[in-house]
């Protein structure tokens, strides 16, 4: 039986309330606020976040593929999931996909890897979607859109949720889109979209998940519906005959906003955060039609109560103080030029350094046992030659031993860059940006972890690497 | 292995007005400083038997010498080591002189940094795209002072106004030299509140971005008299390389440099000096931000590991102190075109040791050393000079 086996979520850290749109452009904002990936976040960057969250603890060696869903690609003509499974440390002998230019292509991917673990060989797939859609600006779609990403580990075995029927409807409108030129979503006029796109497809596809498996609303604990608005949303769970108060999982309208081809999954990871065994939840997505599963929760539960998933990223924020820091966050404006900036770009010393550029890993001597990142084929401890074994960073803790606030390296971004040397608890000793942190709150031995993003465009691709970053975590009690 | 101790002496030097030398090239500035060594040493280009050039990024190969000076086809090596690229200069063409290869010999160290029409060194180094992509040379010497105050619990205050006392001093020396880029005194409150380059250093705690050149003539210490009464001995020099990026060095405090020590002990076992800080008349070091030269104090022996503070506080390492340092302003105020300070730092060690050091002259000057640091950083060089042999 193939199932769900895990979940995890990612929220970006920066949130701008909707009244500052409202203080950019006058009128009146949407209410509450929305999530704001930072400057060197993209799709790609996000859904890695939300795969480690997913498949915490486990080897991704053991892992059969990936797939990233979205429609905010950063790249037009090159695969991602092929960089996500790296990071992940993933073999070679996976399949990889990605699934876009669809708001349904999270779902999409979500079923293909439920069909390729049916059919086998695989046993281990990992979903992984996010989007980072812009509206135009001084537009009702730039307040209600949000960034984030969810991910599902789908298999055959210690299955937290199974998945006891699927249902997909295809369907042609051209209700929002971006042709390959645009960089704002263009939309339709709303009410035939929601009457003719959202409301007919998302109330087939789940009221034949519900007729052919003899099911009333009252039979399901939750339903994880997509929602392109409250209002949309609302009216619509209505009509299915679900209780707003409970039953119907919140879309994180008024918390994070419309995360695209993610919005369906992030609800769901939200659900099954809260869901108990028994549970049974029909979910259902929307974008050129609309899938829907109804699902089985399980015993195993409770063995991935410790993923961050929606919760804890929700949880974990700083507010922008400004519509001019997000139009800086989403690269909506040329700052001044890059003075000084010096680098090189190169596909092939990209490629030589993948195993520690993208995976992260370190050399641990096999003679003196020191860890050094780079890795080091001769021995800084010993001097020992090739005499060492891989190991992998990217999920240690460490701390930070020294810092600077450096405004001069801040040239062309955000300043300051908070320059940082970690030191992880074997040792090894990492020089990095840190981000999503507040410079004033930066102190020496404070805890951190690594996180992987987007650092530069040099030779005209985008070059990813680690920065440092606060644990995401709930704040206690008290905290700001 | 035996000491370079009293096998050559620098007979003449010479040094280009530091600055923004908007107005010259390269070659101008090579020009200016090689003939003034060439006067002051009572030669021309055509007694030069070989020569070494140092610059980090403004000229390639022995040529960029060879042009400006049409030194008739001889031997000419470009070398390159970070910031110690003068000192690499100097000690080459000290150790082909101590070999007997050559007699009289040239080194030449130049940089032009003012024509990439930005401030600073710029940001990102190093020779992969993504592994020190906004690493910045303000951006690392403030990790040393981090650590250095949070290890030694310096409060910020406490911290920075240490470390501003060493701007202060060395724009005060500065404004005592004609040649220095910056001719000005500041005093503790402007460095205290200039505006942040890298926290925890501002403005005034960083070195400027100079144009400049120097040059030495070098010879056999038995020959020295024949050019001059005065000539300047080398005592003993050393260079060490770091074996790795300082940034991801397992076990790295951040409060000193081991390629300081490893250099300063090399150098000092070949000039025979057991306590530096006694024995030596005067230091040049590479002061190229303020928390530099702090760490360097202890480094080099003149203060205990973590004290360098109770130094500066007692004005130790002023003009009229006890162990004058950087009496020419260091690269703090007489600036620091790369491939050039090391021999520029000479020239002040050359001139105090002979008397010559005008309003800056120190009492009784003998042993005088010049040290580099460079690089991420990874390399250091001293040399120790005397003004008599043995």
């Amino acid at each position: 039986m193939a199932g769900i086996k895990s979940y995890g979520a990612y929220i970006p850290y920066h949130r701008l309330s909707r009244s500052e749109f409202a203080k950019a452009w006058g009128g009146i904002g949407l209410p509450g606020e929305r999530a704001v990936a930072s400057a060197d976040e993209d799709s790609l960057t996000m859904a890695v976040e939300a795969a480690f969250d997913c498949t915490k603890g486990m080897d991704g060696a053991k892992l059969d593929g990936l797939f990233f869903a979205t429609t905010t690609s950063p790249y037009k003509e090159k695969q991602c999931s092929t960089i996500i499974a790296s990071v992940l440390d993933m073999d070679k002998e996976i399949r990889t996909g990605d699934f876009t230019t669809s708001l349904r292509s999270g779902t999409t991917a979500l079923r293909a890897a439920l069909d390729a673990v049916r059919a086998g060989p695989a046993k281990n797939i990992v979903v992984t979607a996010a989007d980072c859609r812009i509206g135009f600006p001084y537009s009702t779609q730039e307040q209600s859109y949000g960034d984030g990403a969810a991910s599902l580990l789908v298999g055959d075995s210690d299955i937290i949720a199974e998945v006891e029927d699927c249902y997909s409807v295809s369907d042609e409108l051209t209700d929002v889109w971006r042709r390959d030129s645009d960089q704002f979503v263009r939309e339709w006029e709303d009410r035939w979209v929601i009457m003719h796109g959202y409301s007919k497809n998302v109330s087939q596809a789940v009221s034949t998940i519900m007729k052919r498996n003899n099911l009333s609303a009252k039979d399901l604990a939750k339903a994880v519906i997509y929602g392109p608005d409250p209002r949309s949303h609302g009216g619509l769970m209505r009509r299915l005959g679900f209780d707003p108060q409970t039953q119907v999982q919140d879309t994180f309208f008024n918390a994070v906003g419309n995360t695209g081809s993610a919005s369906a999954l992030m609800m769901l990871v939200a659900a099954l955060e809260e869901a108990k065994p028994g549970d049974r939840l029909i979910f259902s997505s929307y974008g050129d039609g609309a899938d829907a599963f109804l699902l089985r929760v399980t015993e195993q539960i409770e063995k991935v109560r410790d993923r961050r998933g929606a919760k804890t990223h929700l949880a974990s924020k700083a507010m922008l103080p400004s519509y001019g820091k997000y139009l800086v966050a989403r690269n909506l404006v040329e700052l001044p030029p890059a003075a000084g900036l010096r680098g090189m770009g190169s596909a092939t010393v990209m490629w030589r350094t993948k195993n520690w550029v993208l995976s992260c890993h370190a050399s641990k001597c096999r003679k003196c046992g020191l860890v050094t990142y780079p890795p080091q084929r001769v021995c800084y401890g010993c001097q020992s030659k090739d005499e060492f074994d891989e190991v992998n960073l990217s999920r240690e803790q460490g701390k930070l031993f020294t810092y600077s606030l450096d405004n001069l390296a801040a040239t062309g971004i955000n300043p300051p860059v908070i320059q940082s040397v970690v030191e992880f608890e074997g040792g090894a000793r990492f020089y990095c940006m840190m981000t999503d942190a507040d410079p004033q709150a930066v102190e020496v031995n404070m805890p951190l972890e690594m996180t992987f993003r987007k650092i530069h465009e040099f030779a005209n691709f985008h070059n990813y690497f680690w920065k440092c970053r606060p644990p995401r975590e709930i704040p206690a009690e008290g905290g700001k | 292995m035996e000491s370079i101790k009293d096998k050559v002496a620098i007979v003449g030097m010479g040094c280009r007005k530091f600055g923004e030398n908007w107005e010259q090239s390269s070659d101008d500035m090579i020009i200016e400083a090689v003939y003034e060594a060439y006067e002051d040493a009572g030669v021309g280009p055509n007694d030069i038997q070989a020569a070494w050039v140092g610059t980090i990024a403004s000229g390639a190969a022995g040529v960029c010498l060879a042009e400006p000076l049409k030194l008739p086809r001889i031997p000419i090596t470009r070398v390159e080591n970070f910031c110690a690229t003068g000192h690499e200069a100097l000690r080459n063409a000290a150790f082909a002189v101590a070999c007997g290869m050559y007699d009289v010999v040239l080194a030449c160290g130049f940089e032009k940094l003012k024509d990439t029409g930005v401030g600073g060194l710029g940001v990102g180094r190093g020779l992969h795209p993504v592994l020190e992509g906004r690493r910045t040379g303000p951006g690392t010497f403030a990790f040393i002072a981090t650590r250095y105050f949070y290890t030694y619990g310096l409060s910020r205050e406490e911290g920075k106004r240490t470390i501003a006392q060493i701007a202060v001093k060395n724009h005060h020396n500065g404004s005592l030299h004609p040649k220095a880029h910056f001719q000005r005194e500041v005093t503790l409150e402007q460095v205290m509140n200039a505006p942040i380059i890298a926290w925890p250093l501002g403005l005034f705690d960083c070195c400027g971005t100079t144009d400049g050149a120097a040059a030495a003539i070098i010879t056999r210490a038995d020959l020295a008299k024949k050019f001059r009464d005065d000539p300047i001995y080398l005592k003993g020099i050393g260079l060490a390389a770091n074996q790795i990026l300082p940034h991801f060095e397992p076990g790295f405090d951040w409060t000193g440099f081991e390629m300081n020590r490893s250099a300063a002990r090399q150098a000092y076992e070949q000039a025979g000096i057991k306590d530096p800080r006694k024995e030596m008349s005067l230091a040049i070091v590479h002061d190229c931000f303020t928390i530099t030269e702090l760490i360097i104090y202890e480094d080099l022996g003149f203060s205990p590991k973590g004290r360098a503070k109770e130094d500066v506080d007692a004005g130790t390492f002023t003009l009229e102190g006890e162990l004058p340092i950087n009496t020419d302003g260091g690269l703090k105020s007489f600036g620091h075109p790369i491939g050039a300070s090391g021999i520029r730092m000479t020239y002040e060690v050359y001139k105090q040791l002979q008397g010559k050091a005008g309003p800056r002259q120190i009492k009784d000057a003998r042993l005088g050393l010049s040290h580099t640091l460079g690089g991420p950083p990874q390399v250091a060089c001293i040399a120790v000079f005397g003004n008599s042999p043995g």
